[in-house]
């Protein structure tokens, strides 16, 4: 294999391609070729470097030095100065826009850092109770713009053009959302903002609506406009007090400035916003369950369709985006679609925010592009497992998703990959588990939350997953059969392909996948009746070590349900049918022949 | 008094972009700041009570040019409360699992006497997207 | 707009089928069955239950991620359809064990054994294990009404009867309650039935596929009145049983049965069978006078009718500001009640206390209705025991009478007389007509020529005519459903009503269709049916209006005076009270 001295990476992407970095690339060919370095130095075309407004790109491996709005002629400096001479190419190098430096160091580039933050841009930097402080970052700017100077086609096809996809789950594009809503003809429509995030360890939506709530407001007004909607409705959890309080502030802010209200920028454009208190019920993240709790009636989905675009609020054309969808909304206006859809994965744009939980470090959110690894997340932004210990699997998409284990810790994340290993996006939790966690009740866990939070309107999630959450408990008591297993697999498809909305509809899938990653786990627990973790203290086993037992018949003495056997100076069973894992012969032996399970 | 136009709105942003900048990178400005993290996750972790310590502090040095800054949260759970100390003509400096006092000690050594203390930094591993 | 033909596939057939319809509809024409149990089609009475909540009707339909259910699925121009793939007949399957799995295992004994929709499915559906054993829903019955009992144990969580009670009656009792597996359907923050403001008029009960909402049972209480001695049983049947109780013995529907019913009731022991149509009449020469009454003096109008228990409890919770606009007129059965304990016993020289009078109702809200204090007095009820159609049919199977073979026989008389003008309290618009035939050869003195106002008849759930009557264009309304009889109510409170009478009946189609009646499981055609029998009934009668009812005539002779007159102020009519809407 030749080793090369150096390593010339031209961006082979697409938005550096189309500003030429092909005929760079050549040209570097060409170059070395002549020059007679082609045995020192390779040339590669790489993928995107995510950096596409400075393209095109050329990276220089192992120094390390980045140059951007590379054109053919430079590309003869940087052989004749760099490659050659060892000499970087000052005047190629990135500038921060705003303080002028030179950044020679790729990694010491802000951009190149694992996390770029979109939703979160302005949280922890600005006051969130001071619109003016939101003002100098650039707030309402793109309102502004949006309502002077662009009709509403023109945003659909700026936000379709972006790729921008549902941040609270289900992934479907935005700017078709809102051409659908558009489109519908009506007196009266409504945008509504959910709020009602309820997935168990997730908080971005809070985190966001706490931190920069003007960008939400912001984002609702441009929708409200584009649709064709002089109403926003903020559906929030009243567990949120802290969301509620800043959005209050936020929105009297915005009106006292008429960036809320009548003649907003002093166009005919009105619009405002309301909130509304939910209860807190996972359910209410649906958006027929959610619209029907907001018109005061319970909190259960309806049939789609009509979908709400269609028939929605009061009855009324309504598009229901979720906060952090929003966020990315006047960013996507004033950086362009171009901007946007450079970042992130073939068809998946932009950004998302995670919520780290479990095992891991660093325990927080993270912002990362589409396309960013779980290895990247978990150990270069989570700092690895906690406790060096080994890491079993991470659980994305919370109760609607499924475990992603070891062999996919370098999966690319976006909607479509994560589908496709039998999880989903979800609204961004990742819980990890590290090989303390048994699979089994962690299945059970997500099973008991999901029938709690069952609104009760159709057989198979009411009932379905209340027997699911029975056979699982089963299995963890240590009473379950190979049976239990294929019932529960059918019971889980079932319920997939019959409940009413995507709660059911998702429901099994934390079942279904770790059933399939971890079925030897399921197994160790029905047949061997073991729980290789300990976890499941059902399935906890006193045991007595034939070596050290003397047959002093003590622990039969004490067995309050006499199952344990064997004669004087012989050595003594317990019976595992029986036992009731009291602990009263282990405390009763005395020569610790008495096994305790862990 | 509400805001007529875009023009309007540009102006406004004029006036209020310096704070923001000595934030990101520490420019001009007169005035030192301390964000502290007031979001849900600051606050359980004791964000309130370093507010109050701060403040307390600046109204017994009898400080003039510090202002405190209650912002949103940057997503370091681990390491509530978090303030962010910036100086003009410096980087600004992120400190993590700020107690009571830690708070002090940061105020004493690094407001009063400009010299930030290394070992209870965090280092920022984000990038903010820029509003053009 | 003509509907737009479309093409679909159904289980490989090529079809085509108006857009818009359901698959469950296109199936239907394509002679394909699809099980259904939440689903209830009921569009006469501008009700459909969406809920599309068992999923017992779920199908394939290509190109779809799961399987979608065929009540509520619009079909689509090239639809692919499989109803019977294995992953859809599994599912369905599953669906139904399911709710057997949470359904207590009491089909023996039962109020809805062989009446019961979830157990036809399970007939249906072959399904002879439950595998999804498990908890079951254990929660309290509620038997604190004297009419409908709510066994939330056995709901099946349809929705069906929420639909009827909020959507169609308007009354906003019933609605699902709590979440997850331990929901269910009972009235706000979960209060007793006898505590909300429920009129009972039992149309959820005639929705509810099993046994979760049913009537009070009464008829203990008959076998033990008819077997004690010293009691003088008497019992009346309601102008829409003879209509009715054929259909429980394997009659066609709208079979008229009068002369068997009067047959079998006697074979049960009763001691008088009398006829809650001749109190019909007597209804009718009070409620006439008082419309004419008010029309003469300027009093109250519209002046609405009063017969129907579970309308007036609805206008005393719903609308209390309007108490003086229903007549004062007690309910036919309740007068007869009266009329049985005062005249026909003195008549007869029978201790009032020794009578037991037994109402055979179509209706749920007259089991409750003979309850209220203001028509019991000294403790002594006018009407002691109600048992719906059912119920009687129940007795009669028990007590091992062949109905379908019984002979024919007549009413006891004096209060089995009657006129075609009573029989046709049965239906909706039946009381305003018999009163308009009496009231208007009282106002002209004039004898009507035809009697039948068939521009007052039908099906429409408001319905209005206008009867010239000397120089006053009487304007007549009709509501039947209490969502129907809101929008009346509504005008007159806000002073818009046109009308100078109005019938309300709470019940779809009238009695014909009480909460008391053979379930129709969803069939309208049925109440059609038993309305068209009504009218004949009335057609066969030689008298048709009810003031010519000779019994009737003898009664005011002998004991009450005359109309409106004290006696029978004092007997005949009542009161309303106004009462809290919960």
């Amino acid at each position: 294999m030749t080793v090369y001295r150096t390593n010339i990476l031209v961006c082979g992407g697409t938005g550096c391609v189309s500003s030429a970095s092909l005929d760079v690339y050549n040209k570097f060919k060409k170059l070395i070729t002549s020059a007679g370095y082609d045995k020192e130095v390779k040339i590669i075309k790489t993928g995107c470097f995510g950096f596409c407004e400075q393209g095109p790109i050329v990276k220089i491996e192992p120094d390390n030095v980045f140059y951007v709005k590379v054109n053919k002629k430079d590309a003869e400096e940087i052989v004749n100065e760099h490659i050659i001479k060892g000499r970087i190419v000052k005047r190629l190098l990135y500038k921060e826009p705003n303080s002028k430096r030179i950044i020679e160091k790729h990694q010491n580039m802000p951009f190149y850092k694992k996390q770029f933050r979109i939703a979160l841009r302005n949280c922890g930097l600005i006051n969130p109770e001071d619109i003016y402080e939101y003002i100098a970052v650039g707030g309402y700017e793109a309102l502004g713009r949006v309502i002077t100077k662009m009709n509403r086609d023109e945003i659909v096809d700026i936000i379709k053009k972006s790729g921008l996809r549902g941040r609270g789950g289900g992934g479907f594009p935005t700017g078709i959302k809102w051409e659908i809503t558009k489109n519908n003809h009506s007196d009266k429509k409504y945008i509504i903002c959910n709020a009602d995030e309820g997935d168990p360890g997730a908080f971005m939506d809070r985190s966001i609506l706490e931190g920069d709530p003007h960008n939400v407001l912001e984002a609702m007004a441009i929708g409200g406009y584009t649709i064709g909607a002089d109403k926003g409705l903020i559906y929030i959890r009243a567990e949120y007090p802290l969301a509620i309080e800043r959005l209050d502030i936020a929105i009297k802010q915005a009106r006292e400035l008429g960036l809320l209200g009548n003649n907003i920028l002093g166009t005919d454009f009105n619009f405002d916003i309301e909130i509304k208190l939910g209860a807190g019920a996972f359910v209410c993240g649906e958006e027929t369950a959610l619209i029907n709790s907001a018109e005061g009636k319970r909190g259960e989905p309806n049939y789609k369709p009509p979908y709400p675009a269609q028939e929605g609020l009061w009855g009324k054309p309504t598009c229901v985006n979720n906060v952090e969808t929003f966020a990315n909304i006047p960013a996507i206006i004033l950086n362009g679609y171009e901007w946007f859809s450079s970042i992130g994965t073939e068809k998946s744009k932009g950004t998302k925010v995670f919520a780290l939980a479990g095992k891991i470090n660093n325990v927080g959110l993270v912002e990362v592009p589409m396309g960013t690894t779980f290895r990247e997340i978990i150990y270069d932004i989570g700092g690895g497992i906690q406790g060096n210990r080994k890491f079993k699997a991470v659980q994305t998409g919370g109760p609607s998703g499924g475990v992603i284990t070891e062999e996919n810790l370098d999966t690319p994340i976006d909607y479509d990959s994560l589908s496709s290993i039998g999880s989903m996006m979800g609204s961004g939790g990742m819980i990890v588990m590290d090989d303390t966690t048994c699979m089994v009740d962690v299945a059970k866990f997500y099973l008991e939350f999901t029938q709690d939070e069952s609104c009760g309107r159709c057989t198979p999630c009411r009932i379905g997953t209340k027997r699911m959450f029975e056979i699982l408990t089963k299995i963890t008591d240590g009473k379950g059969t190979k049976e239990d297993l294929k019932n529960l697999e059918q019971l889980s498809y079932m319920i997939k392909d019959g409940s009413l909305c995507g709660l059911g509809q998702t429901a099994p899938n934390p079942v279904l996948s770790t059933m399939k990653f971890f079925k030897d786990e399921y197994l160790q627990h029905v047949v061997n009746k073991v729980c290789p973790t300990g976890r499941c203290k059902g399935l906890a086993k006193y045991k007595i070590d034939p070596e050290k037992c003397v047959g002093c018949t003590a622990c039969a003495k004490v067995c309050p349900v006499e199952c344990i056997s064997g004669k004087l100076k012989e050595t003594h069973v317990i019976d595992q049918n029986r036992c009731i894992k009291c602990g009263a012969c282990f405390e009763a032996c005395r020569f610790n022949a008495v096994i305790k399970p862990k | 008094m509400g805001i007529k136009s875009l023009d309007e709105l540009r102006k406004i942003r004029e006036n209020s972009i310096k704070k923001i900048d000595l934030r990101n990178q520490g420019n001009e400005g007169d005035n030192i700041e301390i964000l502290i993290g007031m979001a849900t996750c600051g606050i359980a972790s004791g964000a309130r009570e370093i507010l109050n310590t701060l403040a307390e502090e600046v109204s017994k040095k009898n400080i003039k040019n510090v202002k405190i800054v209650p912002v949103g949260c940057i997503g370091y759970c681990h390491s509530e409360p978090i303030i962010q100390v910036n100086i003009p003509g410096q980087k600004p400096v992120i400190y993590g699992k700020v107690d009571k006092d830690r708070a002090i000690e940061i105020f004493n050594s690094h407001i009063i006497k400009g010299k930030a203390i290394k070992k209870y930094t965090l280092d920022i591993d984000f990038e903010r997207a820029k509003q053009l | 707009m003509a509907l737009k033909n479309i093409n679909i596939t159904i289980n490989g057939k090529n079809l085509t089928v108006p857009e818009g319809i359901t698959i469950l509809e296109a199936s239907n024409r394509a002679g394909v069955k699809i099980p259904t149990l939440c689903h209830l089609d009921l569009h006469d009475l501008k009700m459909v239950n969406k809920t599309a909540s068992c999923r017992v009707c779920i199908v394939e339909a290509k190109g779809r991620n799961t399987l979608v259910p065929a009540c509520v699925t619009k079909v689509y121009d090239g639809m692919d359809i499989r109803t019977n793939s294995i992953r859809a007949i599994r599912a369905r399957r599953i669906a139904v064990e399911l709710l057997l799995s949470n359904h207590p295992n009491e089909c023996f004994t039962c109020p809805k054994n062989m009446d019961c929709e979830l157990q036809a499915l399970a007939a249906e559906l072959g399904i002879r294990e439950i595998k999804w054993e498990g908890e079951k829903i254990d929660l309290p019955i509620d038997t604190s009404s004297f009419a409908i009992v709510k066994n939330p144990n056995k709901c099946i969580m349809c929705r069906r009867c929420e639909t009827m009670c909020n959507e169609v009656q308007t009354c906003g009792i019933l609605s699902a309650i709590s979440r997850g597996f331990s929901s269910f359907v009972g009235p706000a923050f979960n209060i007793s039935m006898a505590e909300s403001s429920c009129t009972y008029c039992g149309q959820c009960v005639a929705v509810c596929p099993t046994a979760a909402l049913t009537e009070v049972n009464n008829t203990d209480q008959v076998w033990d009145a008819i077997n004690d001695p010293d009691k003088y049983v008497i019992v009346q049947t309601a102008p829409a049983i003879r209509v009715a109780i054929g259909e429980l013995f394997g009659m066609e529907a709208g079979t008229i049965v009068t002369g068997k019913l009067v047959t079998a009731l006697r074979m049960m022991g009763f001691d008088k069978v009398f006829d809650t149509d001749f109190s019909a009449d007597l209804t009718i020469m009070e409620e006439a006078s008082e419309l004419i009454n008010r029309l003469e003096n300027n009093g109250r109008l519209p002046m609405l009718t009063s017969c129907c228990p579970a309308w007036v409890k609805f206008i005393e919770h719903q609308f209390p500001e309007l108490l003086d606009v229903p007549s004062t007129c007690k309910s036919p059965h309740i007068m007869f009640g009266t009329i049985a304990k005062t005249y026909y016993a003195e008549k007869n020289n029978i201790d009032p206390d020794k009578i037991v009078v037994v109402s055979v109702m179509p209706c749920l809200a007259k089991k409750a209705e003979a309850k209220r204090p203001e028509l019991t007095k000294d403790d002594a009820n006018n009407v002691d025991i109600v048992i719906t159609t059912r119920e009687l049919g129940s007795m009669l199977k028990e007590a091992g009478i062949n109905f379908n073979t019984l002979p024919d026989s007549e009413f006891d008389n004096p209060l089995g007389e009657s006129t075609g003008a009573s029989v046709i309290f049965g239906t909706t618009g039946g009381v305003i007509e018999a009163a308009i035939r009496t009231a208007y050869e009282w106002m002209t003195g004039k004898e009507l020529e035809h009697v039948e106002f068939t521009q007052l008849r039908g099906m429409e759930g408001i319905r209005e005519g206008t009867v010239k009557i000397n120089d006053i264009d009487l304007n007549i309304g009709i509501a039947h459903g209490l969502g129907n009889a809101r929008k009346l109510l509504e005008d007159i409170r806000d002073g818009k009503s046109k009308y100078h009478a109005i019938e309300i009946m709470a019940c779809p189609g009238g009695c014909i269709g009480g909460g008391g009646q053979p379930y129709h499981h969803g069939n309208i055609e049925i109440i059609k049916k038993r309305q068209q029998a009504i009218y004949n009934e009335d057609k066969n009668k030689a008298i048709r209006k009810s003031h010519e009812n000779p019994y009737i005539i003898k009664l005011y002779e002998e004991y009450l005076g005359k109309p409106l007159g004290h006696k029978s102020h004092d007997l005949l009519h009542t009161y309303y009270t106004a009462k809290e809407k919960i």
